[in-house]
């Protein structure tokens, strides 16, 4: 079966071709049954290698598929890998990204023709590049695929270009990631300089050979990229502006593609950073100041998808806090169990939006619960699973990361801890104030307020069951012995990373788990009643207002790079190119004119000047001719 | 056999065109430099050092020792082919545009396109030399007759800039001619002259020679004359100038510099280098506050141009077929951003970004064309600029000709977050958006068109994604002339 594997990255392409090419032709159910028809495709032939990649005599393949850049001593073939680290992605990117088409059959059938099937043809390209970035058995190929996504989140972004603010938060997404992109082009380059190749195989395999210093460096250039595309400090501000685009295609960057690029990178390239320890300590502080900080601004946003968007922020903080204390299963766990959850709370923060006839200020909202039943019960779900509430999904994926935490160093665990309880606070916020309490929007609205239709409430439904159960695939050595389904499948690709469990003494594991999920139990029930009586209805002001302003970054990196940056290229345009360069350009020109002109002066016509100077120049050469015989 | 006909199509045709009627020229010069393109491929499908690839007989001898001799490697090819290409493609793409006394025009118009091709295959330097000044003369007449209303200061700037580079070029071949074994211009002579010039002379014929080529492509500081006559030349005219043109100076770079003085490019490699990542980033810096869509390509091209002539001296394999392969991607993906630009001039008549916007709305076909071309100037992964620009930064980075090579990749490589800059500026200015008063208007295709920008959308996507035919064509040539690059100091 996986010498099939490129059927998977096939399926949408061929269906990004067709809605792409045939746009005009296509009616929208046509567009939408090819749009979502062939990531349900790629998702059976990736359970059917999932199923294969099981398999306990299973060994990882490598399927070549043509040359790509074949250049003197060094071959860089477009070929596939796949191993249960990429067959898990596999699954999460087709599955929960069916999902998402099939829901935006639904959320985009206001759109015209031409315009819904151009929406589907990019969300295809999407998923392929997606595909891609997972399936490459080496880093170009894993770059095609990481590039190809900020792509299509540039085209996402931008999808309403009429407004001219959106199609500029696509703009900003897209050179933001570029900025992450350069780093690890970069890490590239030397690693192809010093090992020859960029495959998996050949580096992970040399990569002991090399020096730490290097690995250093290498390991902190692929950071820069993950940090970029995973939207970690200080390149994160493209990630809340996103949500410009469609609300489908906020769950698909925010879920199961894009930004858990970069932990994949990471998990990928795990070899390397278990032999480079300061870059492991920079990735666990970014994650951890990332996690921290995102959720400070998370707790005083009033738009639905911007408390979303940075909540999404902050968990990738936790993925990275995961990785860079070794728990790359932990990380990858969380991965999963984030997909379902931040996939359901984004698609259900669609249809509250779907049925508030546009409408994402949650201070307009309120008492949504009546109408909304399944949204709503779905929604709640997928808060009780983000806050880490046991048993939900994100309870056991969380855990894991903190308590590797706190193995590593306790105070990454206060710290990790004390964002969670934030999570759960601004979660129940945003759930109380939205569903709870009173209808605060027009009469309009509420006469207009409906469950959205079932090609919508299907997937929520999908999604809830796998938000509450996902996380029971990675039970705790704990509660029973041989319960972590998902350590044990990793555990060929990610087999060097500790695993804290077999350290740890129960009883500090148990206290553990006890105080992060009882602390965010208080939080929950302190957001609840709160907010469900009295919500946040005014504008911020204090120390909140800086909070609700984003602690005013937008406007730092405006004031120290774009502004100073734009006043350079003015001033090189406008006095070095014209002035400087040019004039000396000109200058040279101009002064040998201003000869020729003087020299013109000599041809007088008259005959008695010319005969003067023929005998002054016969006389010239004669005493030349002299002096050079000596 | 093949580069007499190469060079004899279009020239012959170019000479019947002046004597013709200027509706049957048009017709002429489009079937030429079709016919031309079919002796390209064939080209490319013989076999390197087959006898169909090659010519030497007598041209001048005695005092001077020079023979007309031609030949085809690899490099040749990629270059006739993408000129073969660009004909075709200005041709078609500007088949509506009326101009005074046509005949004449696409008299010049291929005569100017055999002189490239003879440029290309000259395997001798007198004969470059020569080839080189019959490729200059029609694309100055060009631009100074057909040209927008400050021609003739532009594109005399341009020539006497140009032609100034020639001459000193030529001070350098007629040294080196002089200086090798058998006082001959022919290119193995020159090759073998690497072992009689010394190293004190080669430090000052280097730039003799550098300095026509760096204008020609051109390099930082000797850039100024081309945005200018970018924008004053007619739109076919800067097409061939910027696909094909500016290509004679980094081809002259790769066959008649590098590997002929190679002590004197290994003296000079730093320098240069860092004259030309200088260019690269003072270029994408300017290209942001463009304002002309002309003016941004032109800039943004300078940038380009700058990073394969880094990677020539970076002297590496992957950096030299990271240039081989751009020169033919550069040429491709220009032309095609000068289409689009001159269908907005015909269709909006101006080319001010501010004055545009919106243009999705209305001219969606044109729209997604020109998000491509500009996706595959700031190369995009599976994009033909994502090949030629990994290659090359690879072997930039992994240079040894150099001790700066880290410093070099980093500074470079700065240009590939401006490049998304400028380039999505102003796509998002011309594209998006609410349409106005200009852009309200729909720009519809015709077929000609239509079927420029699909081939180069083609070509775009195949070489992006199969790339490995076109690097398996220039691999020998550039493994022998980094051999000759090469020495042990």
């Amino acid at each position: 079966m996986a010498n099939y594997i490129y059927l998977v990255p096939l399926f949408p392409l061929i269906g990004f071709l067709i809605n792409g090419l045939l746009r005009k032709s296509l009616s929208k159910s046509l567009s939408g049954i090819i749009g979502s028809g062939t990531v349900l495709a790629s998702f059976i032939v990736s359970l059917l290698i999932f199923f294969q990649v099981k398999e306990p005599d299973f060994q990882p393949q490598t399927v070549f598929l043509f040359h790509f850049l074949r250049v003197g001593h060094f071959n860089i073939p477009f070929s596939f890998l796949v191993d249960p680290l990429s067959s898990l992605f596999l699954l999460i990117i087709t599955g929960v990204g069916f999902l998402i088409h099939l829901y935006s059959t639904a959320y985009m059938h206001d759109e015209d023709g031409p315009a819904f099937a151009k929406y589907f043809c990019y969300l295809n390209l999407f998923v392929f590049s997606m595909l891609l970035l997972v399936l490459g058995s080496n880093f170009v190929i894993l770059f095609i695929g990481w590039e190809g996504v900020g792509l299509c989140s540039y085209l996402l972004i931008g999808y309403w270009f009429k407004n001219i603010e959106y199609a500029s938060a696509a703009k900003k997404a897209f050179v933001m990631n570029r900025i992450g992109d350069v780093g690890f082009l970069i890490a590239i380059f030397a690693l192809i300089a010093r090992f020859d190749s960029a495959s998996f195989d050949a580096v992970f395999g040399q990569a002991s050979k090399a020096s730490t210093g290097f690995l250093t460096m290498v390991t902190l250039l692929l950071l820069i990229g993950a940090m970029g595309k995973s939207a970690q400090i200080p390149l994160y501000t493209w990630l809340p502006d996103a949500m410009a685009g469609p609300t489908p295609v906020s769950a698909l960057i925010h879920a199961a593609t894009m930004v858990t690029a970069g932990i994949y990178m990471i998990a990928r390239s795990h070899i390397l950073y278990d032999l480079a320890p300061v870059s492991q300590t920079v990735v666990a502080i970014v994650g951890l100041t990332t996690a921290i900080f995102a959720a400070t601004i998370a707790i005083k946003q009033n738009d639905i998808k911007k408390v979303l968007a940075y909540s999404t922020v902050s968990q990738l903080g936790y993925m990275f806090l995961g990785l860079g204390v070794g728990a790359y299963t932990g990380a990858v766990f969380h991965v999963m169990t984030h997909a379902f959850f931040k996939a359901l709370l984004f698609l259900g923060a669609g249809s509250v939006i779907h049925a508030m006839g546009g409408e994402q200020d949650i201070r307009k909202m309120g008492a949504l619960k009546k109408h909304l039943p399944i949204t709503h019960i779905t929604f709640l779900l997928a808060c009780l699973a983000i806050a880490g509430i046991p048993p939900f999904s994100g309870f056991f994926s969380k855990d894991e990361i903190l308590s590797a935490a706190y193995e590593k160093n306790p105070v990454y665990y206060v710290i990790g801890v004390a964002g969670a309880m934030m999570t759960a606070f601004y979660m129940f916020r945003l759930y109380a104030t939205t569903f709870r309490g009173s209808f605060r929007g027009t009469a309009d609205q509420q006469h207009h307020l409906h469950e959205s239709p079932a090609a919508m409430t299907f997937p929520l439904v999908v999604l809830a069951i796998l938000a509450v159960i996902g996380g029971f695939v990675g039970i705790p050595e704990v509660f029973a012995k041989d319960a972590h389904l998902l350590g044990k499948f990793l555990d060929p690709v990610l087999s060097t990373a500790k695993t804290s469990h077999e350290v740890m003494p129960a009883s500090t594991e148990w206290m553990l788990m006890l105080v992060s999920a009882g602390l965010a139990l208080l939080m929950v029930i302190l957001a609840w009643t709160r907010f469900s009586r009295k919500p946040e209805l005014n504008e911020a002001s204090g120390f909140g207002k800086v909070l609700a302003n984003k602690w005013y970054v937008d406007e730092l990196y405006d004031a120290i790079v774009v502004k100073p940056l734009n006043a350079f290229a003015d001033f090189l345009n406008r006095v070095v190119e014209k002035g400087v360069i040019d004039g000396i350009v000109n200058g040279v020109g101009r002064l040998v004119q201003y000869g020729s002109r003087q020299l013109r002066y000599l041809q007088s016509g008259l005959v008695g000047g010319y005969v003067l100077l023929m005998v002054v120049g016969i006389i010239l050469l004669f005493v030349v001719q002299l002096f050079l015989r000596k | 056999m093949i580069p007499v006909l190469l060079i004899a199509v279009p020239l012959v045709a170019g000479l019947l065109a002046f004597l013709m009627k200027d509706g049957g020229a048009r017709g002429l010069a489009l079937f030429a430099s079709l016919l031309t393109l079919v002796v390209a491929i064939w080209s490319v499908a013989e076999p390197n050092g087959s006898k169909l690839l090659e010519i030497n007989t007598d041209w001048i001898s005695g005092a001077i020792n020079s023979r007309f001799a031609l030949s085809m490697d690899g490099l040749a090819k990629i270059l006739c082919l993408l000129t073969a290409i660009s004909f075709p493609v200005i041709f078609i793409s500007t088949w509506g545009e009326q101009y005074r006394k046509a005949k004449n025009f696409f008299g010049l118009m291929l005569l100017s396109q055999a002189g490239m091709l003879g440029v290309f295959l000259a395997a001798d330097a007198l004969l470059f030399y020569f080839f080189w000044e019959i490729a200059l003369v029609p694309v100055y007449f060009l631009a100074s007759q057909w040209g927008g209303e400050r021609r003739i200061q532009a594109t005399f700037k341009f020539f006497v800039y140009t032609f100034f580079g020639s001459l000193m070029m030529l001070i350098a071949i007629i040294y080196i001619a002089q200086h090798n074994h058998d006082h001959s211009f022919s290119l193995g002579a020159f090759y073998s002259a690497r072992g009689t010039i010394k190293g004190s002379e080669q430090t000052w014929l280097f730039w003799l020679m550098f300095l026509a080529f760096a204008i020609k492509m051109p390099i930082f500081p000797f850039h100024t004359w081309q945005p200018d006559t970018y924008e004053q030349a007619p739109a076919a005219v800067t097409m061939v100038l910027s696909g094909v043109m500016v290509k004679m100076g980094i081809y002259g770079l790769i066959r008649w510099l590098a590997p002929v003085l190679n002590l004197g490019t290994y003296i000079w490699g730093d320098t240069v280098s860092a004259l030309c990542i200088t260019g690269m980033i003072y270029a994408s810096l300017i290209a942001l506050r463009q304002d002309d869509l002309k003016r941004l390509v032109a800039y943004s091209s300078i940038a380009h141009m700058g990073l394969m002539c880094l990677a020539v001296f970076a002297t590496t394999e992957s950096g030299m077929q990271g240039v081989m392969i751009q020169i033919f991607n550069h040429g491709i993906n220009i032309i095609g951003l000068w289409v689009i630009v001159y269908l907005i001039e015909k269709r909006f008549h101006t080319r001010k970004i501010s004055e545009l916007g919106g243009m999705a709305e209305k001219s969606p076909a044109l729209t997604a064309m020109l998000v491509i071309v500009a996706l595959a100037n700031i190369a995009l992964p599976l994009t033909n600029g994502f090949v030629g620009e990994f290659l090359m930064f690879t072997g930039v980075y992994g240079s040894k000709a150099t001790t700066y090579n880290v410093v070099f990749t980093v500074t470079a490589a700065l240009t590939i977050i401006l490049a998304a800059v400028y380039m999505l500026n102003m796509v998002q200015k011309v594209c998006y958006g609410g349409a106005n008063k200009l852009t309200e208007q729909s720009l519809v295709l015709k077929p000609n068109e239509k079927m420029v920008l699909v081939v180069i959308v083609i070509l775009i996507l195949l070489v992006g994604v199969y790339p490995d035919p076109l690097l398996q064509l220039t691999r020998s040539a550039s493994e022998s002339i980094l051999a000759k690059m090469n020495f042990n100091p």
